[in-house]
């Protein structure tokens, strides 16, 4: 039978995460997404499944614990917001050199600095182009409504272990503090040892059999040569991610004449500022991406055949923003409207935005 | 003169190299108190016959390259991380024995919150210490426990208390911990000092088999390369400088 509740998105990050099997939980408190640690200290899932939890003594320890566990072929996770998040970036660049599997949460808010605690879309670049040094790239998947809270909690593991790297949840402050009607997954048994020993025991860290080499987790190559053939198969990977998990949602694009592009919550708002639009006898429609890396890039270009303009909504100054013009490469007007500091954009600004800048402006 | 091939025979063998170190070159320098230390780790592990449930989590520093010399499953952590690895793969592998290496820099300086933490919360590792007061891997420079007065390429007038504060006496704050059970500063220069710090360290791997929390083994060490003496002279240096200020011997739990 279906179990539908009414939750918010970050407590629903951490009751998905006991549903679908997840051995260990790392994190430091910071709002606006405490509420992932706070219900898993009251769900207690150590008594129901044996899920490790724990409150680090900081961001940059929780990451680290994440890489240990990650490293024993564990599906281990953290969240946080933000700046706790920049804090992480060492451990996720460690951890994507590494090629270990886990799940990231960014609930992210208004910065630069200790910026608000109110919501935000700034991080975009942080997470889609690699807030640590170096090459790499996380998966990130951005969820727009408190269910896709709970669905990429197991998408996201199941992403990170099929390609054995850091898969990101950037949320933000509305998508974690809203209440919304969600449907729960079914209770998977976590992965015993032996099925660890089984599924990852080539490359886990599980004690050494007399059997096999030793496994060795690092991301230190001090031969360049090495080092750059193994950049090379990083770079092989991002382009087999790139196209095999593109996800997007289109609404309102049959026949669009202008097109939106917003993802989480900035989504949300343009649904509605479709509604106010086509009452205007305004043709607009919206791309949503839902892996922001992989970016839906070729579905962007399509629609290049059938709209005049596009306008990015994020609550940022403007970051998205860049992909959408990578994209459409000059071929018709882009431009970016937010809202910024915690200011979220109403749906009649968004249309207002959508006349001034892109369908008057033409 | 005796064929060496009467000699060679399993009743005469008194020493033998622990199948748990690898033929890997080693890349410590000669003289290096990190060759002797992990050698005693691995006759530790093959003594306790624990090789299939040891993991290591080897620091940034010169011992960076741990996982090539000694037999088992290793990762490697960020600069100072390692008790957070650690943390972590004791928690989720209650099974297995988790023992960190660390250098000074790494624990006593980049990683102070981790190892504080790691051994307030009692986790169930090892933690094995190389104190030589000196950064060897980037090339000699000052760190948390370098002595006063004592030079570095980043205190080339010596360790000046006004500019860089006083050596850190880790070992001694870890002591007043709870989650500790064993805390030791040994040091490895002499055959009568390995002895004892291989016993310390077999003692160390049999808390966690025990679950006590951390035990932490602090060695006294030398790096010639960083205090540009030969190794003779580094460890008389030891002796009249090092050992004064972190003195040898059982903190708590003897």
């Amino acid at each position: 039978m279906a179990d539908y509740r009414l939750m918010k998105g970050n407590e629903v990050i951490a009751e998905a995460a006991i549903r679908y099997g997840c051995d260990g939980y790392f994190g430091y408190p910071i709002t606006p997404q405490s509420e992932v640690m706070e219900t898993l200290m009251l769900r207690k899932p150590w008594e129901e499944t044996g899920m490790v939890v724990l409150q680090a003594e900081s961001e940059v320890a929780a990451i680290n614990m994440v890489y240990g566990g990650a490293s024993c072929g564990k599906k281990v996770m953290t969240s946080s917001s933000s700046p706790g998040i920049s804090l992480k970036q060492e451990g996720i660049t460690y951890i994507a050199g590494a090629e270990l599997p886990c799940l990231i949460v960014n609930v992210v808010r208004g910065g630069p600095g200790l910026g608000t605690i109110q919501p935000a879309q700034s991080d975009y670049f942080q997470a889609v182009k690699g807030g640590g040094h170096g090459d790499y790239k996380l998966i990130v998947l951005a969820p727009a409504s408190v269910q896709e809270m709970n669905d990429f909690v197991g998408q996201g593991f199941d992403l990170a272990f099929k390609y054995r790297n850091p898969v990101m949840i950037l949320s933000d402050g509305v998508i974690g503090q809203m209440m919304e009607k969600v449907q729960l997954g079914e209770f998977k048994p976590r992965w015993t040892n032996e099925e660890i020993e089984k599924m990852h025991g080539s490359w886990a860290t599980v004690g050494k059999p007399a059997s096999r080499e030793r496994n060795i987790i690092t991301s230190l190559e001090l031969d360049s040569s090495r080092q750059e053939k193994f950049n090379h198969k990083l770079i092989e990977k991002y382009k087999t991610i790139s196209e095999n998990e593109v996800r997007f949602e289109k609404i309102s694009c049959d026949d669009a004449e202008y097109l939106f592009v917003a993802y989480g919550s900035s989504s949300r708002i343009c649904q509605k500022a479709i509604e106010l639009a086509r009452a205007k006898g305004i043709k607009v429609g919206l791309l949503r991406p839902i892996t922001l890396f992989p970016y839906p890039t070729k579905q962007i270009q399509e629609m290049l055949k059938q709209v005049k303009g596009i306008l990015a909504v994020e609550m940022s100054a403007g970051q998205m923003v860049e992909d959408v013009r990578l994209a459409v490469n000059g071929k018709i007007p882009v431009e970016h409207f937010g809202r910024l500091g915690g200011m979220i954009p109403t749906p009649n600004e968004v249309v207002d935005a959508l006349e001034k800048q892109i369908i008057k402006g033409k | 003169m005796a064929d060496i091939k009467e000699i060679m025979k399993e009743e005469n063998l008194v020493y033998k190299k622990s199948k748990v170190l690898t033929d890997n070159t080693m890349s410590y320098c000669p003289g290096c108190t990190h060759g002797v230390v992990h050698k005693l780790v691995a006759e530790v592990i093959e003594e306790m016959d624990i090789q299939e449930k040891t993991i290591g989590i080897c620091p940034v520093g010169c011992s960076v390259l741990a996982y090539n010399f000694l037999d088992i499953d290793w990762q490697q952590a960020a600069h100072g991380r390692a008790p957070a690895l650690a943390t972590a793969v004791s928690r989720l592998r209650p099974d297995k024995y988790v023992f960190t290496y660390q250098g000074d820099g790494d624990l006593a300086s980049i990683g102070t919150a981790e190892i504080i933490h790691a051994c307030n919360r009692g986790e169930n590792i090892v933690v094995i210490f190389i104190n030589n007061g000196i950064y060897g891997m980037t090339g000699g420079q000052m760190a948390p426990t370098t002595l006063i007065g004592m030079p570095t390429s980043t205190s080339p007038y010596g360790r000046d208390v006004k500019l860089a504060g006083h050596p850190l006496k880790i070992t001694e704050l870890i002591a007043q911990l709870p989650g500790t059970s064993y805390v030791t500063r040994q040091a490895a220069h002499t055959p009568a000092a390995v002895r004892k710090c291989k016993k310390a360290i077999r003692k160390a791997f049999e808390n966690v088999g025990n679950k006590k929390g951390t035990s932490f083994i602090e060695v006294v060490s030398t790096c010639n390369s960083g205090w540009k003496l030969s190794p003779v002279k580094s460890n008389e240096w030891m002796v009249e400088h090092m050992f004064p200020f972190y003195q040898l011997g059982d903190l708590k739990g003897e």
